[in-house]
């Protein structure tokens, strides 16, 4: 099964939690098993599974409780980033969960495109593939996700100094 | 601070995606600010890509999905083979029914041929080589002639008659002609070798043209008679072939 592992653990970085994940990928097998036919060979499969995956995530009672109405400013230009990189401070002594929680606490269309990014390693054509959104719109959203994650990570870091 | 004239262009190059960033790159190498900014990124999404690989699915779960892809993919691979599958069963059909269809030429082809061979026979002045009717007499004057040997029957007793036998060939294989007598009428015994993919391996009793034809296999010979006279005395002759091949 291609992509088991990875397509597990993205659900369940949307679902956040492992038995909704679980149904989630299985339910994901059995919809591209179906649905194989419509897969056209030579297109990219990564982005397909992970588009049933996220479809039937976005459609799942969990999916529906989580998912929050995209922020209208994603079409926009991006916002100035602020000044403050807090990263670069943190990334010393930041421990991973400091990143596992600022990412449990980000909407879930900042989470997923930030995990399609820089844990799949997807180009932002893929990613749009997998999301049915233009590049542009990966772009921004992501330039969106990564500012709000340096926020909740200066955030972390500020309650965290004596 | 960052230089806005670049700002945009920090993620895309981050993340490597396509593009032209040799402006970029020459603006980093003098701007220690864009480089530590580029820096952080970097370390920001390398940090992430630890963090995310979070959950690993359990061997069960895994064992479950298989199970079930696999139980789902029979009927689905199944209902796609239906297509494939019928086209070869009527491929098949359509080879087996030729394959018949020449096996029962070949066989036709065969039969007409000893019919032949039977009818020139008698019609000969000299119906066979070897004229005896002493059985110890003409199975001996086949060997050397050909590649295997028979029986034939003690005839004392019988209403049949040996006259001789002769060497002939049948699809280009040698095989004996024994020529036998009832009352009047010819019987024509012909042995073969079996051979691979023959026409007809089995027991059969036919009319053809008027004449009857018996014959089967037995040892790995093939036997045909042919004879004018009716399927009953073919028969006869027939079984005492048979019986006297068991020997």
């Amino acid at each position: 099964m291609p992509h088991f592992a990875k397509l597990f653990n993205f659900a369940c970085w949307l679902a956040r939690d492992t038995t909704v994940a679980e149904d989630l990928v299985q339910e994901t097998y059995m919809k591209a098993l179906r649905g194989f036919s419509s897969f056209q060979q030579g297109t990219n499969f990564r982005a397909w599974i992970y588009r049933i995956l996220r479809n039937t995530f976005l459609t799942s009672q969990t999916g529906l409780k989580t998912t929050a109405a995209i922020d209208a400013e994603d079409e926009t230009a991006p916002e100035l980033a602020t000044q403050a990189t807090p990263e670069s401070i943190l990334m010393a002594r930041v421990e991973l969960e400091a990143i596992q929680q600022a990412l449990e606490s980000l909407p879930v269309h900042y989470r997923e495109v930030i995990l399609l990014c820089d844990l799949e390693e997807m180009s932002y054509q893929e990613i749009g593939q997998t999301l049915s959104i233009p590049i542009g719109t990966v772009m921004s959203r992501l330039f969106r996700a990564r500012k709000a994650m340096r926020s909740l990570l200066s955030t972390q870091a500020e309650g965290a100094r004596p | 601070m960052i230089c806005e004239q670049w700002r945009d262009k920090l993620d895309a190059y981050v993340d490597g995606a396509e593009g032209d960033f040799k402006g970029l790159e020459e603006h980093l190498r003098s701007c220690p600010s864009c480089s530590a900014e580029v820096l952080s990124r970097v370390q920001l999404k390398r940090a992430t890509r630890a963090a995310a690989a979070r959950y690993t699915p359990s061997q069960g779960f895994r064992l479950r999905v298989e199970k079930s892809v696999r139980a789902k993919r029979g009927p689905v691979r199944f209902i796609l083979w239906i297509p494939s599958l019928t086209a070869a069963i009527a491929a098949l059909l359509i080879v087996m029914s030729v394959v018949l269809w020449e096996r029962h030429q070949v066989h036709e082809i065969a039969v007409a041929q000893l019919l032949d061979m039977h009818v020139a026979t008698i019609a000969s002045p000299n119906p066979v080589d070897v004229v005896s009717t002493d059985r110890h007499t003409v199975k001996p004057w086949f060997q050397g002639k050909l590649p295997f040997t028979f029986n034939i029957p003690e005839l004392a007793g019988s209403p049949y008659k040996l006259l001789g036998g002769k060497l002939v060939y049948i699809h280009d294989q040698p095989a004996a002609q024994l020529l036998f007598e009832l009352r009047k009428h010819e019987l024509s015994v012909f042995i073969a070798q079996e051979t691979k993919g023959a026409s007809s391996t089995g027991e059969s009793e036919t009319r053809e043209n008027g004449f009857s034809v018996e014959s089967w296999t037995q040892d790995g010979l093939r036997y045909v008679i042919v004879s004018d006279t009716n399927a009953g005395d073919v028969r006869d002759l027939g079984n005492l072939l048979k019986a006297v091949a068991k020997q």
